[in-house]
């Protein structure tokens, strides 16, 4: 008997690799000098749920995304590892979403699913850093959640239970939990099987038949024109019975007060010569007032 | 101190020891306090912890909240939010801190989630301050200050229309002051009631690895970046930490680079720093790094590009390439030393 996951997977800006002005000059963030990027812990989620499916058969591995159309590629991503079934949640009305908004939506969309044994997740995505989305997501479907993962010791598909390795600051733990229970992954563990050839060829025009140019901000689309039998499934607000005053800047409880950009007030620096002498007066210097021993 | 509308320290213990990060919380939460004239509360879910939470009074806890049960020696998530959530509802503060650490991010999220309140995660500032919004005012709530988008931005970030108000810091960021043994508190048990439901996690095994890396502790870190172009270059970090006696830190760039261990990681996502002694060597210095070393006594930036915003916090810089200066560096400190 396979079990059931639900992998929840984020595209993002690649904030590693900027490569442009990252502002615009009206103080907004420039997310067209950014490239969108696989959040990279997602995928190790995802290679997790392909490991389970590889261990379990018969098990099922389902992607969702929230976000614009051009966030398909992260699902077709998906589809070149071995997912079986792809879903982008997309919906103008999920726009301004906070992390509580958006944990709101997947857990809609992992209902639609239904019968969930298992969701994993990434700890974080790059783009914010905030781990949140994944133990607000388990505490809106009632389930238990592991965070941090970076192995399984035990999988137990009769007895329902997993036994993982969790990573803390001074050291780890292993942890068996019952099924259904939500897993967040770190980068430490299950590195990513890379595309298959045949997947590829077989998903390389996989579409959701998004084609409006879109910006990457705030323009999500209509998805009225969705089919049942197009492979990359396209939900809106309404196919997975979401509350609209839950979803995006209604249903965010933080706002953005202000934005600064980053302006550093120079003081007195002093200028060191890169010449050995200089070097050496300065290290005589921090010496004699005791700085270094 | 009032009945409601205090400011509450969620105070993790591991093992029966309270967090230090939790005793920094307690502190910046008695300032928040003052300014908005209520009281602080403690949330401490453990088992026996009486005698730990006398200290959280000296540091101006006015009611500790112990939530005693034997299922909450050790933190899993669900009890946890159980006990805190009903703790909330029964208590209404107007804020609620946890430390960033992997059981306060592991918690705060499951808690926002259930109450439908925000939460900001990794704070860098906590202040309090008013906030207009569609034409009505809220006065004295919480700015929950923090970088944001890879440090391009700083992001004040508000929640006026729900409370409590939540944030998370992590350890080191936020002062810790001096402990006032005289300071008067209450502290009160709760023995909750936990159905076998909550217990689905069962904890088989837990290792501690001793933090071989210090850099809390350290009088002074030489730290690299994006800048030394190559692990090779990185050792000759190393090999002036090892000259000086220092630490070893380093942007997250360089330990994303697998130059280095993600231990030795400074600024707003590995560990602030308040050293003697800052040397920067390849280092630009993003706001997020920043973050986590501004405050250090004194900062020696070494650098190729005089324009990197390094130079602008820095107290002495040094513009050239880190495998010249770095030797000359050296080579001075064994000669005069």
């Amino acid at each position: 008997m396979g079990l059931n996951i639900v992998v929840l997977v984020k595209q993002v800006p690649d904030t590693k690799n900027v490569t442009g002005k990252a502002m615009k000059d009206d103080g907004t963030v420039n997310r067209a000098a950014l490239p969108a990027i696989f959040n990279p812990e997602d995928l190790h989620a995802l290679e997790a749920a392909l490991t389970v499916k590889d261990q379990v058969p018969g098990s099922r591995v389902n992607v969702i995304t929230m976000g614009p159309p051009s966030a398909t590629q992260v699902l077709k991503d998906s589809l070149y590892r071995g997912a079986d079934f792809v879903a982008l949640i997309s919906d103008r009305k999920f726009a301004g979403a906070d992390t509580l908004a958006t944990s709101y939506a997947l857990k809609c969309a992992i209902e639609k699913i239904g019968n969930v044994d298992l969701v994993f997740c990434g700890r974080q995505a790059i783009d914010g850093d905030t781990a949140q989305v994944g133990p607000q997501t388990a505490e809106k479907l009632g389930m238990n959640q592991v965070t941090c993962v970076s192995a399984f010791t035990k999988l137990d598909a009769k007895a329902r239970t997993i036994a993982v390795r969790r990573s803390l600051e001074s050291g780890y733990e292993v942890v068996r939990a019952k099924l259904p229970v939500l897993l967040t992954f770190t980068d430490e563990g299950f590195a990513p099987r890379p595309s298959s050839a045949r997947r590829v060829m077989m998903y390389k025009n996989a579409s959701a038949a998004p084609t409006a140019e879109a910006s990457y901000d705030d323009c999500y689309m209509n998805a009225s024109a969705c089919k049942d039998n197009e492979i990359i499934a396209l939900w809106d607000i309404a196919s997975i019975k979401a509350d609209p005053e839950s979803c995006g800047l209604a249903g965010s409880p933080t706002k953005v007060k202000k934005i600064d950009s980053v302006v550093l007030t120079a003081q007195d620096i002093r200028m060191i010569d890169n010449s050995e002498s200089a070097i050496g007066s300065l290290v005589h210097e921090l010496i004699a007032d005791h700085t270094i021993g | 101190m009032k009945t409601k509308n205090n400011v509450m320290v969620f105070v993790q213990q591991d093992d029966g020891r309270i967090a230090d990060v939790s005793i920094e919380l307690v502190c910046k939460a008695r300032e928040l306090a003052d300014r908005l004239k209520v009281g602080v509360e403690a949330a401490l879910p453990g088992k026996g912890m009486a005698g730990e939470a006398k200290q959280l009074v000296a540091y101006g806890v006015d009611l500790v909240n112990c939530i005693e049960h034997d299922g909450l020696y050790h933190y899993t998530p669900l009890p946890y939010t159980k006990v805190m959530v009903d703790l909330i509802l029964e208590r209404e503060p107007q804020i609620v801190l946890y430390g960033a650490t992997t059981t306060g991010r592991d918690l705060g999220p499951r808690i926002a989630s259930n109450l439908k309140v925000g939460l900001t995660a990794d704070c860098t500032d906590l202040q309090i301050g008013d906030h207009e919004l569609q034409g009505k005012l809220f006065k004295d709530i919480l700015y929950q200050i923090r970088p944001a988008f890879g440090g391009n931005i700083i992001a004040t970030i508000v929640s006026p229309e729900k409370k409590p108000q939540m944030a998370t810091v992590r350890e080191g960021v936020m002062k810790l002051v001096p402990a006032n043994p005289g300071y008067k508190g209450e502290i009160v048990e709760i023995k909750p009631t936990l159905e076998a439901g909550l217990f689905q996690s069962e904890l088989l095994e837990a290792v501690k690895e001793a933090r071989t890396v210090n850099l809390k502790g350290a009088q002074i870190i030489v730290a690299g970046g994006m800048g030394a172009g190559s692990k090779e270059n990185f050792q000759l970090i190393e090999q002036l930490a090892h000259a000086l006696n220092a630490e070893v830190g380093a942007s997250r760039a360089a330990v994303d680079a697998g130059w280095v261990d993600k231990a030795h990681q400074v600024g707003q996502t590995g560990t602030t720093v308040r050293p003697k002694l800052y040397i920067a060597v390849g280092i630009s210095g993003s706001i997020q790094h920043r973050a986590g070393m501004a405050e250090s006594s004194r900062i020696i930036a070494i650098n190729t590009d005089p324009q990197s915003p390094i130079f602008q916090i820095a107290h002495y810089g040094i513009v050239g390439d880190l495998k010249d200066v770095v030797p000359a560096f050296i080579k001075a400190y064994k000669n005069k030393a």
